[in-house]
């Protein structure tokens, strides 16, 4: 299964690297919205303070769904689908590899809004370890949970936008959890936070497995 | 001999729609069988059933010793199919295509390095972009992912469709290479006389129903056994 990850992973990303879709199309993106932010909510005013870590994620998850769509459609164009279903691959595999650049991807972006909100929100990085594993745990959840629900609508004509109508609900745990831990990072209390990066660890391996599981399934179906 | 594909009475759905309907096909190993009738006959879903991409709910359907209702993952590694989507990554050049597809088949370098070789790609070509190759140069691409993991059953779907006159000359020798080292295929094709002078029989296909053994081609031990027998519409309802 490793093995087939690997490649599936080296695919995705000399795809990426070739494309640059992620470089040139969502990291801009991010940034926008996270200036949008700024000038909607006065840069000067508490309430962006207090509001960083939920527009830092909504950014992130905003962004995910653009990098997680076009993992998506990689496997959607021109046969390949198919030519996957006669591989010797094993489907776990596929999974974990999609999951794994995906995952590649949203920790590249994730940097990127970090030092953003840095330099625009004004944000103190305290506690980076719990920061650092709040990204993690976020990162694989968001990574798994959208390869899986990326392969639950792949070969519907209205994929593109079906995929944020059911995944964003889906990943709302997500979006509370990661929130509530980086608020804990950065208002100095990062004991608070670890029950939450607690949650974030476990959505992560629960939609990790269940994802390795149904992706065969997923494969044949569609 | 067990033949490598042994299709009786099969029925083959594409949603509710029967695709195949009550198919008698059997297939000797070595032999070139070609898949001719008109479109929407079912020549493109005889070949994806054989593949087992395409389920079968009823009838027997065999294909390489494995019965496709219940076995059908051990025939796709032994499978090859060449249809009419390619199967290949725009963003990524030919040698990144053909060493991906081949290590998702298990093949070695040297297989990978040889299929290149084989379609002529391993020159300057190796390195470009598919995005920017030719709709010919794309389906010897495909070809070369299908050399790379030695197929013991070759599935055809129109292979000669876009490829000049050089390149079809090309494939029929590696078809015809594959066969006389021992692997099997099957293809459907719109290019008659070409294919015609491939194959050792032709079966032709009418409504998702084989029909007979064309004359004035060679049969081989197989194609004199009534292989290919006109049956019934069953209900699938």
């Amino acid at each position: 299964m490793w093995r087939d990850a690997s490649l599936i992973a080296g695919r995705d990303l000399r795809v990426e690297a070739r494309s640059r879709v992620t470089l040139n199309q969502v990291a801009p993106f991010a940034l926008l919205v996270l200036i949008l932010f700024a000038f909607a909510l006065d840069p000067d005013g508490p309430i962006l303070e207090r509001a960083t870590p939920g527009l830092y994620w909504v950014t992130v998850l905003f962004s995910a769904l653009l990098a997680i769509a076009r993992s998506a459609a990689l496997d959607e164009t021109d046969g390949v689908r198919d030519a996957l279903r006669l591989s010797a691959l094993d489907p776990a595999g596929v999974f974990v590899g999609k999951a794994a650049a995906v995952a590649a991807e949203l920790a590249a972006l994730e940097v990127l809004l970090g030092v953003g909100v840095i330099i625009l929100y004004g944000a103190d990085p305290a506690s980076l370890g719990l920061l650092l594993a709040t990204c993690l745990a976020a990162t694989v959840a968001v990574a798994s949970t959208g390869t899986l629900y990326g392969a639950l609508v792949s070969g519907l004509r209205v994929r593109e936008t079906l995929l944020p109508l059911l995944l964003l609900p889906v990943l709302a745990p997500v979006l509370i959890a990661a929130t509530r831990a980086f608020e804990s990072a950065l208002g100095g209390d990062p004991a608070r936070g670890w029950p939450w990066c607690g949650l974030l660890a476990t959505f992560a391996v629960l939609y990790s497995v269940a994802g390795a599981l149904a992706y065969g399934t997923l494969l044949e179906g569609s | 001999m067990e033949p490598v594909v042994h299709l009786r009475d099969a029925v083959a759905l594409l949603g509710r729609f029967p695709a195949l309907a009550g198919i008698n096909l059997d297939v000797a190993r070595g032999e070139v069988v070609l898949l001719r009738g008109p479109n929407g006959a079912g020549k493109t879903t005889v070949l994806r059933v054989c593949a087992g991409l395409v389920p079968v709910v009823r009838g027997e359907a065999t294909v390489l010793g494995h019965d496709l209702r219940h076995d059908v993952r051990p025939v796709r590694r032994r499978v090859g199919l060449l249809g009419h989507a390619t199967g290949l990554f725009d963003d990524l050049t030919v040698a990144d295509n053909v060493t991906f597809w081949g290590r998702a088949y298990r093949a070695t370098p040297a297989d990978i390095d040889a299929a290149l070789d084989l379609v002529g790609l391993s020159g300057r070509l190796r390195d470009v972009g598919v995005a920017r190759l030719s709709a010919g140069q794309r389906r010897r691409t495909s070809l070369a992912c299908l050399l790379a993991r030695r197929p013991e059953l070759w599935l055809l779907d129109e292979p000669h469709a876009g490829l000049d006159h050089d390149a079809r000359d090309l494939l029929d020798g590696l078809v015809r290479q594959a066969a006389d080292q021992g692997a099997t295929v099957l293809l459907s094709s719109h290019e008659l006389e070409r294919a015609e002078a491939l194959a050792d029989r032709v079966v032709t296909l009418d409504g998702g129903m084989a029909g007979r053994v064309e004359p004035g081609v060679v049969p081989t031990e197989a194609a004199k056994a009534p292989a290919t027998t006109l049956t019934g519409v069953p209900d699938v309802a």
